[in-house]
């Protein structure tokens, strides 16, 4: 079988340049680019909840949001430079992404990360629960992918 | 303001990475975790390789960063939660093929597909955040 049926360079390339991402941010700023974060902090702006208005989310959530708007423009500049002149679209149904999107939103926080905050900032950060956490949703997202698979849901 | 502009900056090297990674079409992770393609390998090690640098090397290299008083440390912790909700993570994220980072940057490449992650992103930290609210406080959520 071939690992990279699409080439490999695209993915080292662009991996490198989200680690550069990350390192400016701290650099720059000590901040961490966790990207899960945001779909908690900017509650607060409407809820009066004590889990939102917690001082870090309070403290956070405006460079949070700064931070998202960053990754809208630079997946927007691929595309003018390098995109298809369509626009992006998926065959994965909607149902899919609204489910998976709700039971990956509520699993992230609760982990207190995700794919960013567990496996390149805290596993960065050499934390030994990150690279659990890494293997743990490696291991259910393969597991329920290989089942949709096996059940003829595609892609 | 400078904090501000470099914070933004950073995000569209971030986001600029995922969309070059393809990491922005969900089929591209569902073929990873299908065992199709292994290059969700390669973006995550490339990311993790520059970021350990990063993380070890500039706090040797200056007591603060450049624009602020301190460097933030990760809270990941040995906790029940930690595992729960990373395993839940996981599940959504084979359902959808998409993590909370590709969500937010998809929008950029014209996809609005990804408003229906975003939603069901949104609505499940709520709902985490509303438990969290009313149970114990090892519930309440970390950074990330």
């Amino acid at each position: 079988m071939q690992w990279f049926p699409l080439g490999w360079q695209h993915y080292l390339a662009g991996g490198l340049l989200i680690g550069a991402g990350v390192a400016l941010l701290y650099v720059a700023t000590g901040r961490l680019a966790g990207m899960s974060s945001v779909f908690t902090s900017s509650w607060s702006y409407v809820s009066s909840r004590a889990a939102f208005r917690q001082p870090r989310w309070l403290a956070s959530r405006a460079w949070r949001l700064q931070l998202a708007l960053g990754l809208v423009l630079g997946a927007a500049l691929w595309w003018l430079l390098l995109g298809p002149a369509e626009p992006l679209a998926t065959g994965v149904p909607a149902w899919r992404l609204a489910l998976g999107g709700f039971v990956a939103g509520f699993g992230a926080r609760l982990a207190g990360g995700c794919t960013s905050g567990h496996g390149i900032c805290g596993m960065g950060s050499l934390k030994l629960p990150s690279l659990l956490a890494v293997l743990t949703f490696m291991a259910t997202g393969f597991l329920t992918a290989m089942a949709l698979s096996a059940l003829g849901v595609a892609p | 303001m400078s904090a501000a502009i470099v914070t933004v900056v950073a995000g569209a090297l971030f986001g600029f990475g995922l969309a070059l990674s393809g990491m922005v079409r969900p089929e591209v992770v569902l073929s990873f975790l299908q065992f199709q393609d292994f290059g969700l390998m390669l973006v995550m090690g490339g990311g993790l390789a520059v970021t350990l640098a990063a993380y070890q090397l500039a706090p040797r290299w200056r007591r603060t960063p450049l624009l602020a008083a301190a460097y933030e440390a990760h809270t990941a912790r040995m906790h029940r939660d930690t595992f729960v909700g990373s395993a839940l993570f996981g599940v959504g994220w084979g359902l959808s093929g998409v993590c909370p980072g590709p969500a937010i940057a998809g929008l950029g490449t014209g996809n609005l597909d990804m408003l229906w992650v975003l939603g069901g992103l949104a609505a499940g930290a709520w709902l985490q955040g509303v438990f969290a609210s009313g149970g114990t406080p090892a519930a309440a959520p970390q950074e990330g």
